[in-house]
């Protein structure tokens, strides 16, 4: 029988993966964009389990809004993607070094 | 039905007209290109002073979809503050933008967009409110720092603000789904509410979702350990919107904190108020080590922001309604002073380059001994040196912290403003005691900066010497949602 606590802890390692990807990752800012998203989902899967177990739609509710802001989001990164490529000709995650927090 | 959209239109009225006067901004600049380039600076002042007026002359209490969102003496003065700070990074950004040939429509319209964002956030009574406001922040933010297109450290900074940023809203949802999980209720009423009666595993997820939360709110301040975007974007991005990101979204971010943490879960506020303080005392103090070390004022500045971030959170880890009163004083205060430093810095930024490094400030004296007493004054304000709003600020927050019984938080805190002296004094010797490095730099600006400039700094001093009014203002706004 599956139960709230398998969705949780799916849920937790989706979330972590996509946490220690963003992190291990120095290739690709494409790849980071494809993380990002993949926290939200995660994120996601918590709020329709919960949801689901506490008979409550507005958990559903949530998740429509999380899954259209995550598109909002997906074309600022491509477009901000955009403009880092026509000016540096390049993605690569280590090449971004000018700046160093 | 025409009843029940009356209602609703004379709750959201402010927002309404910053949502109209978005759509009007966007297509005059679509439509009048260059033939009117002042066209859509105006209409965001229009939009601005509308939305001033119906929020003052709304009755400032109401509430929509069962206290989603809400209108109370907090949110008018927080949007009304807002306001007046984005009009004044606009007349700052006006000559600077028009120097740069970026005096199109996209800066107003994103500031217009970010606004929206904030006044959302500001009325926000559930999660989904406050998180849909925080993204129309956030995503115009992001737009904001790359708004420079063929600048690549603008790109740059942008996509690493972008990257964290979206980090950071992922911790901010986890942590809002536990809780959701946790109470069953979105609106933080209804949370409070849940939170008393819950028993078993659901405090304990609440517990961890509290940590995702503050995640969040560290990030979005600018909290050490999630700091690093703000030098970052501080440098990389154009001065004026360096200017907006270091001052108006922290109005946002106090009600980010206050609104979640204080009228949410204000039952678990032992959890957060534990975590709210090591992010703080951590960050006065590396953002002051830190900010020594700085070759650029920019980055000098950015980290100042972190210490005065760390601050504003040392009000709120403080607890009780004293601490959250001087946490509202420190973040309007702050946006004042910093708003001036920036301010500074634009005027300094000759068309064409940008005021980085500190040789532009050398011998400040010689060549304007005005804006260099001006300069003298902010600098001094943020050290906390009396009769200066820097002070105050500094002294309600510490006074909340003793009577709280964290005296060692107070110590630490008062340790570390005193090293932080250190970098804005060398601003001063730079400004006064050393010679013009730059020959030739003109410094005539437009009346409307030079005007502007004036009074900003010298509302640091006003501040200063009557501080009763705006810390009577800040106690009024939250005595009715004191946690």
């Amino acid at each position: 029988m599956i139960g709230l606590t398998h969705y949780l802890v799916l849920s937790a390692v989706l979330f972590s993966i996509a946490v220690a990807g963003i992190f291990i990752n120095r290739k690709n800012v494409i790849l980071l964009l494809m993380c990002i998203e993949l926290l939200l989902l995660a994120v996601n899967f918590n709020f329709v389990a919960f949801s689901r177990f506490l008979d409550d739609p507005a958990g559903q509710v949530f998740v429509f809004f999380i899954l259209t802001v995550a598109a909002a989001e997906s074309a600022i990164g491509l477009a901000i993607l955009v403009v880092l490529f026509r000016t540096r000709r390049s993605i690569n995650v280590q090449e971004l070094d000018v700046l160093r927090g | 039905m025409s009843n029940e959209l009356v209602q609703f239109l004379s709750v959201v009225a402010p927002e309404a007209i910053v949502g109209t006067g978005i759509c009007v901004v966007l297509l005059a600049g679509l439509f009048a290109g260059d033939r009117a380039r002042d066209a859509t600076y105006l209409l965001s002042m229009v939009t601005l002073v509308a939305a001033a007026w119906v929020t003052g002359s709304a009755a400032p209490n109401g509430s929509l979809t069962g206290g989603a969102f809400v209108v109370d003496s907090l949110s008018v003065v927080l949007k009304m503050f807002a306001y007046a700070a984005v009009a004044a990074v606009l007349v700052y950004a006006r000559a600077y933008l028009v120097g740069r040939r970026m005096d199109r429509s996209e800066f107003h319209l994103l500031v217009l967009f970010a606004l929206l964002g904030i006044m959302v956030m500001v009325s926000a009574g559930s999660f989904l409110v406050m998180y849909l406001g925080l993204e129309t922040l956030s995503l115009a933010l992001y737009a904001m720092v790359a708004v420079e297109r063929d600048a690549p450290m603008g790109a740059e900074a942008a996509i690493k603000y972008f990257v964290l940023g979206a980090i950071a809203s992922g911790c901010l949802l986890y942590g809002i789904s536990l809780i959701y999980g946790a109470t069953g209720a979105l609106n933080f009423t209804d949370v409070a509410a849940a939170l008393q009666t819950t028993t078993g595993a659901r405090p304990l997820a609440a517990a961890v979702g509290i940590g995702f939360l503050v995640v969040g709110i560290a990030f979005k301040f600018g909290a050490v350990p999630f700091h690093t975007w703000l030098p970052d974007v501080y440098q990389g991005a154009p001065a004026c919107t360096t200017l907006f990101v270091a001052t108006v979204p922290k109005i946002a971010a106090f009600s980010l904190a206050l609104r979640m943490l204080g009228d949410g879960l204000d039952v678990l506020a032992s959890d957060w108020r534990f975590l709210l303080g090591a992010v703080a005392i951590v960050s006065v103090v590396v953002g002051n080590l830190i900010a020594i070390a700085q070759t650029s004022i920019r980055r000098m500045l950015a980290y100042s922001t972190v210490g005065h971030v760390g601050f504003i959170l040392l009000g709120f880890a403080s607890g009780g309604a004293e601490g959250i009163n001087a946490a509202l004083f420190y973040t309007l205060v702050y946006i004042v002073m910093t708003m001036a430093a920036f301010g500074l810095v634009i005027l300094l930024s000759p068309a064409g380059q940008e005021a980085d490094a500190f040789d532009d400030l050398r011998g400040l004296n010689q060549r304007s001994p005005w804006f260099a007493f001006l300069m003298l004054l902010v600098m001094v304000s943020m050290i906390g040196v009396p009769p200066l709003a820097g002070f105050w600020a500094k002294w309600w927050v510490l006074s909340a912290l003793l009577d709280a019984g964290q005296l060692s938080l107070a110590i630490v805190a008062v340790l570390f403003s005193v090293v932080g002296a250190f970098y804005y004094l060398r601003v001063i010797w730079l400004m006064y005691f050393e010679p013009p490095a730059m020959t030739g730099a003109r410094m005539a600006p437009e009346l409307d900066l030079r005007l502007l400039l004036s009074v900003n700094a010298l509302l640091v001093l006003g501040l200063g010497v009557f501080p009763g009014n705006l810390l009577r203002l800040c106690a009024r706004a939250l005595g009715a949602v004191s946690g």
